[in-house]
């Protein structure tokens, strides 16, 4: 079977259509390899019984002649993020254990109308908060690639680490992944996959357990490009239900893919050229000017100023909206309840928040309230919500010029568990990603190649508000000549 | 700007996070770290930049006033509100009594 | 306007109040979900996802809200502010699920406005005074703790949690129980005349507030305490005066008054410190990141301009200026705005069956439904609301006695007949026979049959007693059951007398 498991979204989605396989041999054999990848710890929770369920729905249909949705037969992981009616939803967090939502999100509802299943629940960074997958309550995600010649344990990276462990080790075509500031990307680049975030507001934030309401994207972790057009189709859209969703047509990205640069300019920001740069990632970028010079890109350098300052800007707008978006966990409605003896209502506020939220996850919600509290609002949340402006702006400045971005997702390649044990040094590693996070631009990482450890690059690509297709046909162009065919040698 | 324990004890009582007096003291240098990190804002010159309100210039849609008008957010839903509670008792959640 | 003092035991105290006022928002659904809002239901049963703050709910405003927030701000003479934004105001609490409450603390929907007040209902002009409004947002309500059920739990009900509230927030400009009362009182009457609100303060629709310090009069403000949830216009003037002589007798034995939240105990007329708030003070407001900034068009403001009702000021103008009526009637007349709606129903029927014009009749009509209708009303201790008949019978009622086919008398016996059998007056006054007769022979005969048997006392009102008139014109009244034509009988006993 692992044939099957090796098929990309979209051979599988024309193989069933075709009738080449049926869907339910493919929920089987993806099922099997979500039974046997324990060791990998990317599912909080399985659900082989709903990938089977879909998948003969999608048999029957299919049967009957009806038309199939644009997944159909695809069975997916999803980010244990995302609520899913009667399946535990958990964020990753003790103090969401065994929280089963009676709803659906939007996204995950619209991905099970265009015919997916679900395998399960991917880990993740617990409330999605961190860059290695160490803080989930459930133990870390174990990347399934290795350093060559090493069997050291190594992130799938964060906060999507259950998604793209599961894609790059054919766990699943592909998973939902959500991205506040880089975490779709970042993990994506550590693995080997592809993923991308829309612009802010394409995919409905309804039923995603929030972490940063301005920055939290849904979207999707896959094997190339176009399965990320495809599946991206899918989830995009308008929802009446969030206030911040974009009312614009989804537009056929996958139709429209085009990896013809000609006379389109790319950007390549000069503050992004770090002192120090990694020389593997530095080496791969220089391959990747290369490339999109070759697909007929004109190569144009940039600047985007306040790069620098991105991250302690984010490090202070994502806690702070995360302390108030975490109010709610408070054990009266749902979840965890620490109630000692004699405690009242204010103790047992604090009893079970203690013992539900996670180290990072506290440091995070203390922050966030250090950040609102009186006397300091001002002078670090109205100013970072000042600086955010100016890196926006910066970008703007850029995109008058360029139609795309080029950049290294990520500073180094995968690092070990453990191997960060200071925060500030997880944070940095998301000096990328997260500017475009701030400015809700779309922008998504494709692998580039292997570093001499021999894991997995990617190259991010960024664009205009609303410019999906430019970022996906930049990636696309990088992937025909990227030929990345690099796969985990699976030891699980 | 720099926390001290004290502080840290207070933040940690305003979030509703109870913190033992060692994890405070692990905590102080923690976030000590933190806000340096974030300090470095201070040398941006803002003067005159209006605060980012909207990330993807946007203004507020607003729904008509219809009562369960999309089911999903509509009301009527009891059993769905009480079904995780941890102490739901007679169609109320249950909290410990509070002295107002 | 008032002179209103605390005598204490080392001089006069004055006190300042300023008011901030919970008005729920007319609405069939809750400010950011799609549950319904009617008083009374079952617990947490009008309670959605979004109001349970389920992980991943998001809230999307209610656009009746806003509307009726603008309408109201312009009620008030208010600035309505074309950009305003959401925040989310920390803490928690068992009745607030989110652990914060969507409010407006940086920019509210509406800005600057004012209140005329008058504290003499005899004569509204003399004495008024105008309170300064400082702002109006809108927020959501807090859910319900119950607290009777449980020996040792307390019960919560979302029912209410989200329904949409205008906070509309006074300047501290009263100086008293009165000036308290009136504001409060106005303020309903104009939410009511705008149908922002339903004003049912005993359903908690309306709640205010009460702020109140006292310093030497003419010394700067003294510290202030703030007491709650204070539900009725009379609760509020005694929450200030309990609490002035409170602060007064405090400072005077040498205390400090501290800043504090306070509840009210009607049963003992006292507020006293609530603990359980305590330490809620840093609330890390924020712009709500789910919510976008609010901007209202030009257009928009101007329909919600133009959909205003003639208000309270404007209304009691036009009855004194247009209508000839009295400025107490007037006064009467427009404080409620179901009362002018009735009087105005009724001016209209009134004019209609006389074939007059509505100030030929203003008098006339007001004066019954002030006194002989309101009376009758309170007999049967009801209201206008509960009235078991409506303006077009009440005019039919009040043309025949205009027209002289009854006497004012039996419109009275008429009236409670309508009540009795919900029959018109026409109907009635036909088969009971109360039709007033104009029969002067009639008339004639008893006038000589009365004077003949009271011959004293035509002697004594000819010898100058002539307050003595009034009897013969009842007692022939009496004679002629009610139903003679006053006019007549007038005119007939003067010359009788002669
Ligand atoms: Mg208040
Ligand atoms: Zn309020």
């Amino acid at each position: 079977m692992s044939e099957m498991t090796d098929k990309t979204l979209c051979e599988i989605r024309d193989g069933v259509a075709k009738g080449e396989f049926t869907a339910v041999e493919v929920a089987t054999s993806f099922n099997a390899a979500v039974a046997e990848a324990g060791a990998l710890n990317a599912f909080i929770v399985a659900t082989p019984e709903a990938a089977l369920d879909a998948a003969q729905k999608v048999d029957a249909a299919r049967a009957a002649g009806q038309p199939l949705g644009k997944l159909a037969g695809v069975p997916i992981g999803m980010k244990d993020l995302f609520a899913t009616r009667d399946v535990q939803t958990s964020a990753a967090s003790k103090i969401l254990a065994g929280f089963k939502p009676q709803y659906e999100s939007t996204v995950s509802q619209k991905l099970w109308d265009a015919g997916a299943g679900l395998l399960g629940k991917l880990n993740l960074d617990q409330f999605a908060m961190g860059s290695s997958n160490e803080s989930s309550a459930f133990g870390p995600v174990v990347s399934p690639w290795r350093r060559a010649g090493e069997d050291k344990a190594l992130t799938p990276g964060g906060s999507s680490g259950g998604s793209s462990a599961a894609v790059a080790a054919r766990l699943c075509p592909a998973a939902t992944g959500t991205d506040t500031g880089g975490s779709i990307r970042q993990p994506a680049a550590f693995t080997g996959t592809t993923g991308i975030k829309p612009t802010y507001g394409r995919c409905s934030r309804w039923g995603i357990v929030a972490f940063a309401s301005s920055l939290d994207q849904a979207g999707p972790m896959a094997r190339n490009v176009a399965d990320c057009a495809v599946m991206l189709e899918a989830m995009a859209g308008f929802d009446e239900k969030d206030a911040t969703s974009l009312d614009l047509p989804v537009p056929e990205w996958a139709a429209n893919l085009n990896a013809d640069l000609r006379g389109k300019k790319v950007g390549i920001p000069k503050e992004y050229r770090l002192d120090g740069l990694n020389a593997d990632v530095a080496k791969a970028w220089e391959q990747g000017i290369a490339w999109l010079k070759d697909a007929g890109a004109e190569v144009v350098d940039i600047s985007l100023p306040h790069t620098q300052y991105a991250l302690a800007t984010y490090y202070i707008i994502a806690p702070a909206e995360a302390s108030s978006n975490l109010a709610r966990y408070d054990g009266v409605r749902y979840g965890l309840r620490e109630l000692p003896d004699g405690a009242n209502l204010q103790e047992m506020y604090a009893a079970t928040r203690a013992a539900g939220f996670g180290d990072e996850v506290k440091r995070r919600i203390l922050i966030g309230t250090y950040v609102l509290s009186a006397g300091y609002y001002d002078a670090y949340y109205t100013k970072a919500q000042k600086v955010r402006a100016l890196i926006a702006r910066d970008f703007e400045e850029a995109f008058k010029q360029v139609d795309v971005i080029l950049t290294p997702t990520a500073p180094t390649s995968a690092y070990a568990l453990g191997e960060k044990s200071n925060p500030i040094d997880m944070y940095l590693g998301d000096v990328f990603s997260v500017p475009p996070s701030l400015a809700g631009l779309p922008a998504m990482s494709v692998p580039a190649g292997l570093d001499a450890g021999g894991l997995p690059l990617g190259l991010q690509i960024v664009g205009r508000p609303f410019d999906e297709q430019g970022v996906l046909n930049a990636g696309l162009a990088i992937e025909q000549r990227a030929q990345f065919a690099a796969k985990p040698e699976k030891w699980w | 700007m720099s926390v001290d324990t004290a502080t840290v004890a207070k933040i940690a009582s305003l979030a509703r996070i109870k913190v033992s007096e060692a994890e405070v003291a692990a905590m102080v240098p923690e976030l000590n770290g933190i806000l340096d990190f974030v300090e470095q804002l201070s040398q941006v010159d803002t003067d005159g930049v209006e605060p980012m309100t909207a990330v993807i210039p946007n203004v507020l849609r607003l729904r008509a006033d219809v009562v369960n008008a999309i089911p999903e957010t509509g009301g009527d839903k009891r059993d769905a509100v009480l079904a995780n509670a941890p102490a739901a008792e007679h169609g109320f959640f249950g909290v410990p009594k509070v002295i107002e | 306007m008032s002179n209103y003092r605390i005598q204490g035991a080392t001089g006069e105290w004055e006190v300042v109040i300023g008011l901030e006022v919970h008005a729920q928002i007319t609405t069939q659904a809750k400010l950011f979900s799609g549950s319904a809002t009617a008083f009374g239901a079952e617990p947490n049963s009008q309670v959605s996802l979004v109001d349970a703050a389920m992980p991943g709910m998001l809230p999307v405003p209610n656009a009746e809200c806003i509307r009726q927030a603008v309408r109201t701000g312009l009620a008030i003479k208010a600035q309505i502010n074309k950009y305003s934004r959401f925040d989310r105001k920390n803490y928690f609490y068992a009745d607030l699920p989110q652990g914060y409450q969507i409010s407006q603390l940086y920019h509210p929907i509406v800005g600057e406005g004012e209140l005329l007040i008058s504290l003499d209902d005899k004569n509204p002009d003399a004495d008024t005074k105008v309170i300064g409004i400082e702002r109006i947002h809108v927020e959501q309500d807090a859910g319900k703790l119950m607290h009777d059920q449980h020996p040792t739990m307390s019960y919560v009900d979302l029912n209410r949690s989200g329904v949409a509230l205008m906070e509309i927030v006074s300047r501290p400009d009263m100086r008293s129980p009165a000036e308290a009362g009136a504001y409060l009182a106005k303020l309903r009457s104009i939410l009511r005349y705008v149908g922002s609100c339903d004003g049912n303060m005993d359903q908690g629709s309306m709640r205010a507030d009460v702020n109140v310090s006292v310093r030497r009069p003419g010394d700067e403000f003294g510290t202030r305490t703030e007491t709650k949830n204070v539900n009725s216009v009379r609760f509020v003037m005694a929450v200030v005066e309990s609490e002035a002589k409170r602060q007064v007798a405090l400072i005077e034995d040498g205390g400090q008054v501290v800043q504090e939240t306070r509840l009210y105990d009607p049963d003992r007329n006292e507020t006293r410190s609530m603990r359980s708030k305590e330490d809620a003070h840093d609330y890390r407001y924020f712009p709500d990141p789910d919510l976008l900034p609010l901007v209202l068009e030009d257009g928009f403001i101007e329909e919600c301009r133009a959909s205003l009702p003639e208000l309270p000021d404007a209304k009691r103008a036009r009855y004194v200026g247009e209508l000839g009526l009295s400025a107490y009637n007037a006064g009467v007349l427009t404080a409620e705005v179901e009362t002018a709606r009735w009087f105005e129903a009724l001016l209209a029927a009134t004019a209609k069956a006389q074939g007059k014009g509505e100030a030929d009749v203003a008098k006339q009509a007001s004066n019954w439904l002030l006194s002989e209708f309101f009376g009758a009303l309170n007999k049967l201790s009801k209201d206008l609301h509960s009235s078991p008949i409506g303006p077009e019978a009440a005019a039919e009622l009040l043309a025949l006695v205009g027209n002289g086919t009854i006497s004012g008398t039996i419109a009275k016996q008429v009236l409670e007949k309508m009540f009795e059998t919900g029959d018109g007056a026409g109907v009635i006054v036909e088969r009971e026979g109360l039709k007033q007769t104009n029969d002067t022979g009639a008339i004639e005969a008893a006038i000589a049959d009365i004077l003949a048997k009271n011959a004293d006392k035509v002697e004594q009102y000819k010898g100058g007693k002539e307050a003595l008139f009034g009897f013969f014109v009842g007692q022939t009244m009496k004679a002629m059951q009610g139903k003679a034509n006053p006019q007549i009988i007038n005119e007939l006993l003067k010359k009788a007398l002669a």
